[in-house]
């Protein structure tokens, strides 16, 4: 269930290498789970900008994104205080319960930001999550100690090897077992990697350009073993079963 | 009290709003939003006979107050959307409905048009001659006046709902095409469907659609539908189904005095889901401020 309404930037700043972290007021009481996403209306823009979850409770909701286009840098300078159209409770969002034990949660670039709001609610669930996620480099590298100080075991990599681990998230992750299932975000040639690579079952958040992000123009459609998908409406998060590369 | 009733050809609508086909799937994902029944009725996503997947992604480039969209009508097929669609739809929206169908073939036409005949929700048949989206067919057969009457008579020849023919802009003259259609036994216009248009992705130097192009709408083409409509009016007798563009209360006045009978509101409800009924709200203050006692009264009266 959506819903429309105004929303008060509360912070807005920078964390890395064109990467930005918004805090919103309002209602969040149409977000249900983590994985979902917000699709905000920008001023002199006609389609509003998906925008994934990273974190909520009562009164905020924290997105983390980045400056890709004309859109986003718009955001990227908005004032505290600033009123902003935004629809929430879009998505489907991440399955907690199919996981057991030892859930591992990978994150790609911006696919880390669900990720974050994904491994709190894990946490309360008991459950002990593994965290790797990948960046380009070291100035891209975010949310390192938001992770750690959950208390959970936390692996990077980079691709340039300025940081962590040389390489991709699948380089870490063949190093790894005792996991049971795992979540993903990110980057599409990470997913359709992590989904090569990973035995075990696993939901993957997909990204896909959107005009409604409500279901409505079918603008976002991919192919599954289920059929036609709408990634912002029958997901963006998909169980690994349904998936067609 | 004003009165925002319309009639089209024999169906009464409560008032002139009309989500447009393709905006506003089969009414599922609005319907838990507001009560969809506010509306005067609405054109479900166009169907074909077989099932389609569409073109592929990405699907939607946006434009200056406007999208480009080539979807390339996805959707079940009509005997799905008969047969699973349809009864679901009478449990949440109990007024007429527009059945928007198109096809590759006459044939493809004539089978929908018989498969929709029989449904007693279905109000009007819109005949879409004009997506821009889909190769042999589709526009095709709304780019020339002689293939335009050739669905139209086919049509008609199998159903004895009301019949209205949803024309291109991307042609010479849509009044030729319009006339046409009123000649080969159409019941009404719908107009008009998106402008062929496409974008170029400057960091990749290539278009950004994958298809290349595809059909631009939003406010930006508000006044070339506004202007088709004008000129179509003075051509044709049957009623007209006016939409390019429109967002508000203000342009719903200002197409029905061009010659529209009613509405359809498509690309604003991508960007707010909540328009149609802000219009609805919107439309008493807004004939009250033009001294609009009756929106019937204004049609066409820009001439």
């Amino acid at each position: 269930m959506y819903k429309k309404n105004k929303y008060t930037v509360r912070s807005n700043k920078q964390i890395a290498n064109l990467v930005y972290e918004m805090v919103l007021e309002g209602d969040t009481s149409y977000i249900t789970k983590p994985g979902q996403f917000i699709n905000i209306e920008i001023d002199k823009f006609y389609l509003r900008r998906p925008i994934s979850i990273c974190t909520y409770d009562e009164s905020t909701i924290t997105i983390i994104y980045k400056v890709v286009g004309e859109g986003t840098e718009v955001l990227s300078n908005l004032k505290e205080g600033t009123i902003l159209d935004i629809l929430t409770g879009l998505g489907n969002g991440f399955d907690t319960r199919r996981s057991k034990e030892r859930p591992l949660l990978i994150g790609g670039g911006v696919g880390t930001p669900p990720m974050y709001g994904l491994c709190k609610a894990l946490i309360k669930e008991g459950k002990k999550p593994v965290v790797v996620l990948g960046f380009n480099s070291k100035s891209d590298v975010f949310y390192e100690k938001e992770f750690k100080d959950l208390g959970v075991e936390v692996y990077i990599s980079t691709v340039d090897g300025s940081y962590g681990t040389k390489g991709f998230v699948t380089d870490i992750i063949r190093t790894l077992n005792g996991y049971d299932f795992y979540y993903t975000c990110g980057p599409m040639n990470m997913l359709k990697a992590v989904y090569e690579l990973i035995e075990t079952s696993g939901e993957l958040s997909l990204e896909e350009r959107m005009g409604c992000g409500i279901g409505a123009c079918m603008g976002c459609t991919i192919n599954t073993k289920n059929g036609p998908r709408r990634v912002c409406y029958n997901g963006p998060v998909f169980k690994k079963e349904e998936l067609v590369w | 009290m004003v009165d925002l009733s319309v009639t089209l050809s024999n169906v009464k609508l409560d008032n002139p709003i009309i989500p447009a086909s393709g905006t506003f799937g089969y009414g599922m994902e609005f319907k838990d939003f507001y009560d969809i029944n506010i509306l005067g009725s609405f054109s479900m996503k166009g169907t074909t006979k077989e099932e389609r997947f569409g073109n592929p992604t990405p699907r939607i480039a946006e434009c200056t107050a406007g999208l480009i969209n080539s979807v390339g009508l996805q959707n079940p097929g009509i005997d799905f959307v008969v047969e699973k669609q349809f009864p679901l739809m009478k449990k949440y929206f109990n007024k007429p409905i527009i059945a928007n169908i198109s096809g590759f073939s006459i044939d493809e036409y004539k089978y929908c048009a018989e498969k929709v005949d029989k449904e007693e929700q279905v109000g009007i048949i819109e005949i879409n001659i004009s997506c821009p989206n889909v190769h042999n067919g589709g526009m095709s057969f709304g780019t020339e006046a002689k293939s335009a009457m050739e669905v139209t008579k086919a049509v008609k020849s199998v159903t004895t709902k009301p019949v209205y023919m949803k024309l291109t802009p991307n042609v010479t003259n849509i009044v030729d095409i319009a006339k046409a259609c009123e000649d080969g036994g159409a019941d009404g216009i719908s107009m008009i469907n998106t402008l062929l248009g496409m974008r170029i992705d400057l960091k990749t130097r290539k278009p950004i659609i994958a298809n290349k192009m595809g059909g631009f709408s939003g406010p930006a083409i508000f006044p070339v539908a506004l202007r088709m409509v004008y000129q179509v009016y003075e051509a044709v007798k049957i009623p007209i189904i006016g939409m390019g563009g429109i967002s508000t209360a203000k342009d719903v006045i200002e197409m029905m005095l061009a010659g529209a009978t009613a509405v359809e509101v498509g690309s604003a409800n991508l960007k707010n889901p909540y328009v149609c009924k802000e219009i609805i709200e919107a439309l008493p203050s807004e004939m009250e401020k033009y001294k609009i006692d009756s929106l019937k009264e204004i049609i066409g009266k820009a001439h």
